[in-house]
């Protein structure tokens, strides 16, 4: 069996890995174009900020691949023949396979913004991005950020670490609203203020100004205020990465569209991680899932399906987790920004301001729905345990103890937590 | 239009303090050199004096930032730095510090100036001239304190971090400075409790045992002490606390490479390749001693009749070697170069029979939560033993390994919290997390 995966990331190589788990023949080959070997796009700021060089963000040594015969090949899929069964490369190679998986994940959103293609305006998605970034903010002073997502508020503390004023422009009147409730948000854009990021809410952008036609100079707002800026991040958000494949019979919407199993219209095809988008979802569910996690998980899934054993893909309970400046969080459940009628919310914060808790709940019968927490490390497996046996609200509040998972000495909160909740009226 | 009232924390506000406690670090050794150069001898007091000001008020002034920053661990800038990413400034400091471990173990009367300075400290404090040993555990525990303190502001927002650190300032400045000078003062044999066989390998030689034996009932106390620390203390506080409790808590080793080796954690080697080879080092080692102490009891129970001599040249060897050579002079003098833990990866006898302990007989292990883990590499870049603990966290396993000296660092570094020190249970600590669907 001859397997091409097409995309080195989480998601390629995570099926690469594990088909050469179950399958010690088939041939397994990964093209990718970004890097020879796969690296942690997840440590992409690491690297600027000088935390790690780019040797550290390699979760294999170098020899890994030879050693578990995972052939390597650095180069640019340009067309994809699926009457064939075949691929043509950059190099005007063409390779034929028995199993293709398409695992190209994602680039950035673009609006087609006049001036988008100055210098010093940019996004954040690869290592090629980043050493235009090394170069696009040597030496400058201000910059200004659009969005106020995940990879924004990193991209801040990037340009922060090299003393660069940040002004973040953000749609909606408190950062990531559209994924955190208020209170959350509201914590976490104070603790940007501290360190002395400017966020400017329901702002957007408007116009990006440039005096010598050549670099970024200024932006303007809708509300027509002026920002000078010697470099524009644009982080809103990503989508898949699937030009190539526009003039091919592989159906596509937004991703490329597949089934439970992760395969697409066309047998011996399939696609995952960020560049897929499932055809049928459950309510309350995405269709298109950009996450480490997810690429990772189904990438495992993928692999058992291509070696014989077709398995569904099931995301399990959602969990995910992040960074913001020094404020980690994590989240168990499906938080939204803003509870249903049929539920009820239990929210917590440290007078310190820097530490939160909220355990959403159904009303009916009080079973917990899920956790956000900031400043506390907590238990997956405990969290996880929890929603899947539905236990009641005041079970979760009197044992949260067992889920700590703080650093030894460190403060416990728990007894705090139970004895706001149980001194609030609404519980 | 910007905002500057804002932009109130700048990375780079600190930086002119920095400048400053550098320099005046600078300073101390400059005036350390002018003494070592015969100066020290004539003007022991103004020296110490200055050494000792210049150097505790450089390291204060340059952790200040860290106090003054909103707490959270920041490494910013470390692998762009040439002192800190094995580039010029690295090397510099690297050649200095193995030459002074040349010079201090082999050529000590070049170094004559400087430990006349000592004098005043010395007789002060053990009722008699200074040596090179004694200049060289001042200098040792200065920069234990001078560097902890350092590590306390820059890690202050992890309360493990601080904990341990102050316990291995207290128990360098107590244990293995202070009370060995004043038992010299009382006329007792000059004994460090804090450092037990085979790390300090001669406390179970049968000569050292008759020395002290001999020297009367705190002699005998002391032989004691070894015993029970070697044989009883060190297997149980490891089976509940793994090798932590001494390598992170209470050595001498490890207080130097946690304090003044912080700076160069990251530069330690993360291969398969550098894992085999501390293997087959560390253990090798440990089996040097042990065949080292064993001989030295044979041939003193029979009288040196046996091996004559040639027991003695086996544990010269070993102090020559080992002692000196590996433990100083690569030891320390390499840290810029190849991380803060050589001595105690590759060479440490102690941790090596602690490891094993770990490894197969101990409630401690790293916990990975669930599958929280982003394989970002911060963990593995910032841990000192060269552990590739990404390589578990990814998988969702535990870290259960010999050489980990429980510094907590990985844990702190995380950016998703995934890792977490612990002692639980022995069963199940290397059962790793595996995902359960939905339905
Ligand atoms: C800065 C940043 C921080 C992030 N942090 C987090 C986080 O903390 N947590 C989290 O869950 N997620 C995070 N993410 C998202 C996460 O990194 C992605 O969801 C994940 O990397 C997607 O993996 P993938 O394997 O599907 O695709 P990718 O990692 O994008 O890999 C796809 C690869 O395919 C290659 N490719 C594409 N087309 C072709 C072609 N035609 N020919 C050859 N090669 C091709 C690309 O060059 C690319 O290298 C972050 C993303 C970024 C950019
Ligand atoms: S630092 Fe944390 S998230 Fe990053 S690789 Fe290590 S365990 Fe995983
Ligand atoms: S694994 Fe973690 S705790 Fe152990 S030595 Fe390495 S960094 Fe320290």
């Amino acid at each position: 069996m001859n397997i091409i995966i097409i995309g080195n990331g989480i998601t390629g190589i995570t099926c690469a890995r594990n088909i050469r788990k179950i399958n010690s023949d088939a041939t397994i080959t990964v093209i990718s174009e970004e890097s020879k070997h796969f690296y942690s796009r997840t440590a992409l700021m690491y690297m600027y900020m000088g935390h790690m060089k780019y040797e550290n963000t390699k979760p294999y040594e170098d020899w890994f691949w030879s050693k578990n015969r995972i052939n390597l090949i650095q180069a640019t899929v340009n067309h994809l023949d699926t009457v064939n069964k075949s691929l043509k490369l950059d190099d005007s190679r063409i390779l034929n396979y028995d199993k293709l998986v398409l695992a190209t994940g994602s680039i950035p959103n673009n609006f087609g913004f006049p001036g988008e293609d100055l210098n010093g305006v940019q996004a954040l998605y690869n290592l090629q991005d980043l050493e235009k970034m090394e170069k696009n903010t040597s030496n400058i002073s201000a910059a200004v950020i659009v969005g106020g997502g995940l990879i924004g508020i990193e991209m801040a503390e990037m340009l922060h670490s090299r003393n660069i004023s940040v002004t973040m422009l953000i749609r909606e009147n408190a950062y990531w609203a559209n994924a955190l409730p208020q209170e959350e948000a509201q914590l976490i854009g104070n603790h940007l203020h501290k360190h002395g990021i400017t966020l400017k809410f329901n702002t957007e952008l408007k116009e990006i100004r440039t005096i010598d036609q050549v670099n970024v100079h200024s932006i303007v707002t809708k509300q027509e205020e002026t920002i000078d800026c010697q470099f524009l991040g644009i982080t809103t958000g990503v989508k898949p990465n699937i030009k190539f494949l526009k003039n091919s019979s592989i159906e596509i919407e937004k991703g490329i569209l597949v089934n439970e199993f992760l395969e697409t219209n066309i047998p011996d095809i399939f696609a995952a991680g960020d560049c897929a988008q499932f055809r049928y979802v459950k309510t309350g569910e995405a269709p298109i899932e950009q996450l480490w996690y997810t690429g990772k998980m189904q990438g495992e899934t993928l692999a058992n399906t291509i070696c014989g054993n077709k398995t569904t893909y099931d995301r399990g309970i959602w969990f995910n987790s992040a960074k913001f400046f020094d404020l980690e969080f994590q989240t168990y459940g499906k938080i939204l920004p803003e509870i249903t009628p049929e539920q009820e919310s239990f929210y917590w914060e440290h007078e310190n301001g820097k530490i939160s808790f909220r355990a959403n709940y159904n009303k009916s019968d009080r079973s917990i729905i899920g956790f956000n927490f900031i400043g506390i490390r907590f238990r997956q497996v405990i969290a996880e345990q929890w929603i899947r046996e539905q236990k009641e609200i005041e079970y979760v509040i009197d044992n949260l103890k067992q889920g700590w998972f703080d650093p030894e000495f460190s403060d416990a909160y728990d007894k705090k937590i139970a004895k706001s909740f149980s001194s609030n009226p609404i519980n | 239009m910007q905002d500057h009232s804002l932009s109130l924390a700048k990375p780079t506000e600190g930086l002119l303090s920095q400048k400053i406690g550098a320099s005046l670090i600078a300073a101390a050794l400059l005036c350390a050199i002018i003494a070592a150069f015969g100066q020290g001898e004539t003007q022991s007091v103004l020296f110490f004096g200055l050494i000792i000001v210049f150097s505790v008020a450089g390291g204060i002034i340059f952790s200040i930032p860290y106090f003054k920053a909103i707490p959270g661990i920041k490494n910013n800038g470390i692998m762009h730095s040439p002192a800190t990413n094995r580039g010029g400034i690295a090397w510099g400091i690297a050649i200095l510090m193995t030459g002074f471990y040349i010079i201090l173990y082999w050529f000590p009367n070049y170094l004559e100036g400087l430990i006349r300075t000592m004098d005043p400290l010395s007789s002060m404090l053990r009722n008699k001239p200074s040596d090179q040993w004694f200049l060289y555990g001042t200098l040792y525990t200065l920069a234990v304190i001078i560097m902890g303190i350092r590590f306390i502001g820059k890690y202050r927002s992890n309360r493990y971090q601080v904990f341990r650190t102050l316990s291995v300032m207290f128990f360098q400045l107590g244990f293995a400075f202070l009370i060995p000078a004043f038992l010299l003062k009382l006329n007792q044999p000059e004994f460090y409790f804090s450092y037990f066989w085979p790390l300090k390998y001669s406390y179970l030689f049968p000569n050292d045992i008759d020395y002290l034996i001999q020297s009367g009932n705190i002699g005998v106390f002391m032989v004691f002490w070894g015993l029970v620390m070697t044989f009883i203390a060190t297997p149980i506080l490891t089976y509940n606390y793994g090798k932590r409790w001494y390598c992170s808590w209470v050595c001498g080793c490890g207080a130097l490479a946690e304090t003044l080796g912080d700076p160069y954690r990251q530069n330690s080697d993360k291969s398969l390749k550098a894992w085999k080879v501390e293997r087959w080092m560390v253990h090798s080692v440990l089996v040097f001693v042990v065949l080292t102490t064993a001989l030295l009891w044979l041939n003193s129970w029979k009288n040196g009749t046996i091996l004559g001599d040639a027991s003695g040249l086996f544990s010269q060897c070993y102090g020559f070697l080992i002692g000196s050579v590996f433990s100083g002079v690569i030891g320390t003098g390499f840290y810029p170069i190849m991380g803060s833990r050589v001595w105690c990866r590759f060479g440490c006898p102690m941790a090596a029979i602690l490891g094993l302990f770990q490894r197969f007989k101990s409630k401690f292990r790293i916990t990975t939560n669930g599958a929280q883990c982003i394989s970002c590499g911060n963990c593995s870049t910032y841990c000192e033993m060269g552990i590739d603990v990404r390589a578990y966290a990814q998988k969702g396993e535990n870290i259960i390994r010999a050489s980990c000296v429980g510094c907590g660092i990985c844990s702190a570094v995380c950016p998703r919290g995934v890792l977490n020190l612990e002692n639980l249970a022995e069963e199940g600590r290397f059962e790793s997390y595996t995902r359960q669907g939905n339905k």
